[in-house]
């Protein structure tokens, strides 16, 4: 197995574990989380696969550097409006009314 | 004079976000129309300039393909960034009045408003898979952004599904360009198509494809992918509904659209065509059918959106392995469609924003008696339905009769039978909307008379879709023009 090939896989992987969580988890937090998972998977994938030419290829990482902003901003909205959820709701899910009520703010 | 439009087009949108963030929203309401003035002059300044000479790639800051940004303005791309200007400014003009001004988060209408068209625009023009990335994901954020402007628990939730399906879709975009980056070393459309052409197919390239097809359906909304859209759609201020029904999901098709036109015929295979065929069309039945089951107003017209997507999707067998004729003819269908569906959907919403306005409940039934009182949104309401029931002459028609004949003539007749009943279903659930107007009821007369401008826009946009079926040809004409290949990556 060669190296490129292994990152590879391991971004593929990370990715199935990321697309796992944000498709099973219920809470947002953690669905986020699940987000950033799959996201390095993804860059990992970006930086790693095309090495074949024997040394490093710069433009995937400025890709990836790109790709960093973007999550990160995506991030920052989703953190915004859940916080905002809360407090409005005081859920932490999407799912019906009934699910985590665990001492949102009155 | 290129430099100039290329940048009034590119620059614009980016200053006038700026501008507005440091505003309030009476005087980011002023700033913008000064902006949209602009953005409307030199979108058809662009328009006339392709029209008279053809498609160009442009550098970006005299930077070539590697290294800067390279756009590619073609006959297509200039239809849509005009289709933008066009549907951006009724929306920006009919938000202008229907907004509250008083409350202070919507001041941040403004900004993402702005940072929404530069995001489209830079999606028309890219012809780069990771700039169209980029140009994607500013259109999701601010989209979101715009559906959380309501506020409320329920808008908020509508806005992270939202979010969350938009990040999904992206995701599984962006891992489809780094395999794709990984496998032909260039990120240029172009060039992959040019690769493929030299070289036998790679074994499981077309994994990367179907990955970007995959997750620009989910931000597209197509069956079963949809059901993000009606609560973000219908929970959102009118205004912003129309700008996301009308753009928004067009500009993650219009990727895959763009994908599939080039790298279809190497990398896809029939049945996978002939799926996606089939989803878009349990798109139309579906969304018709719960369209004409909603309680709530902007949720027919949401529904509706799902549904006139679906329609979208059948680009994707009509072209797969037929004749260059049925081709190009699903490919002018479809533009029309995309056309006709975004003046149409956005002439729609805003006309039941100004509905809801004047009966003050967002309920199908809460509207009887409003035809004597409104009749002028209702007659606009009507004017958008023809074009989604695609009755002559209304761009809806021309565009359902191009589809119609292509897929007769490349034999694959069970696409006439979803034509058909998406046309009846659609007159069904606008007749409902009108049924529930002309009742007489005994209990309410008391009916809020919004501002005239605002009656106004929705009408402008439904002619302009009525009046496409006449002016097709012209309009096809332009997107048909020649591309000048030199200079080309």
């Amino acid at each position: 197995m060669t190296a490129p090939l292994l990152y590879a896989l391991v971004g593929a992987m990370l990715c199935g574990i990321g697309l796992f969580g944000l498709l099973r988890l219920s809470h947002l937090l953690r669905k986020l989380l699940a987000f950033n998972i799959m996201g390095s998977g993804v860059f990992l994938v970006m930086v790693g696969l095309p090495q074949h030419q024997g040394g490093q290829d710069p433009v995937p990482q400025a890709l990836v550097l790109t790709g960093i902003v973007v999550a990160i901003a995506a991030t920052a909205l989703a953190i915004v409006l859940i916080r905002r959820y809360y407090h409005l709701s005081g859920m932490t899910s999407l799912e019906g009314e009934t699910t985590s009520r665990e001492g949102g703010p009155e | 004079m290129t430099l100039w439009l290329m940048a009034g087009l590119l620059f614009t949108p980016l200053a006038w976000a700026v501008l507005t963030l440091l505003t309030d929203f009476a005087r980011g309401r002023l700033v913008t129309w000064g902006g949209i003035l602009v953005q409307v002059l030199v979108s058809l300044g662009l328009w006339l300039t392709v029209a008279r000479d053809g498609g160009f790639y442009y550098g970006l800051g005299g930077w070539d393909a590697p290294l800067g940004i390279e756009l590619r303005v073609d006959g297509l791309a200039v239809t849509f960034v005009l289709l933008t200007a066009v549907v951006a400014s009724a929306c920006g003009w009919h938000a202008g009045i229907y907004i509250d001004p008083d409350k202070p988060w919507h001041r941040y209408f403004w900004p993402l408003f702005w940072f929404l068209w530069s995001g489209l625009n830079a999606v028309w023009l890219g012809d780069d898979l990771f700039n169209l990335y980029v140009g994607l994901e500013l259109i999701s954020l601010s989209a979101v952004g715009l559906v959380a402007l309501g506020g409320k628990a329920s808008a908020l939730r509508a806005s992270l599904r939202y979010l969350l399906a938009a990040l999904l879709g992206s995701l599984a975009y962006l891992l489809g360009v780094a395999l794709m980056y990984g496998q032909f070393g260039t990120l240029s459309i172009a060039g992959i198509a040019s690769w493929l052409t030299e070289h036998p197919v790679p074994a499981g390239s077309g994994l990367a494809l179907a990955l970007m097809i995959a997750g620009l359906a989910l931000k597209t909304a197509l069956f079963p992918l949809h059901q993000w859209l009606p609560p973000a759609h219908g929970i959102a201020k009118s205004p912003v509904s129309a700008l996301l029904s009308a753009l928004v999901v067009k500009a993650s098709f219009y990727i895959a659209a763009r994908l599939w036109l080039e790298l279809g015929e190497p990398l896809g295979n029939l049945v996978s065509a002939q799926l996606v065929g089939l989803l878009g069309s349990a798109a139309v039945v579906w969304g018709s059918w719960l369209a004409c089951r909603q309680l709530q107003l902007k949720q027919v017209v949401a529904y509706s959106s799902v549904a006139q997507i679906g329609y979208l999707f059948l680009l994707f067998p009509l072209t797969y392995s037929v004749s260059e004729s049925v081709s190009l003819q699903a490919q002018q269908g479809i533009t029309l469609q995309v056309i006709s569906h975004a003046l149409a959907k956005a002439a729609m919403f805003l006309a039941a924003g100004n509905l809801i306005l004047s009966v003050g409940s967002s309920r199908v039934d809460a509207l009887a008696g409003v035809s004597r009182f409104l009749p002028f949104s209702l007659f606009s309401f009507g004017l958008a339905g023809v074009s989604l029931m695609s009755l002559p002459p209304s761009g809806g028609f021309a565009a359902k009769w191009l589809l119609l004949q292509a897929s007769l003539e490349s034999g694959q007749w069970w696409w006439v039978l979803v034509l058909l009943v998406g046309g009846l279903l659609s007159a069904a659930y606008v007749f409902r909307i009108f049924r529930a107007s002309f009742l007489e009821s005994p209990e309410s007369d008391q009916f809020y008379h919004p501002a005239r401008s605002l009656e106004v826009i929705p009408m402008i946009l439904a002619l302009l879709a009525l009046g496409l079926g006449l002016v097709s040809e012209q309009v096809l004409s332009v997107m048909a023009l020649p591309f000048e290949v030199e200079g080309s990556p």
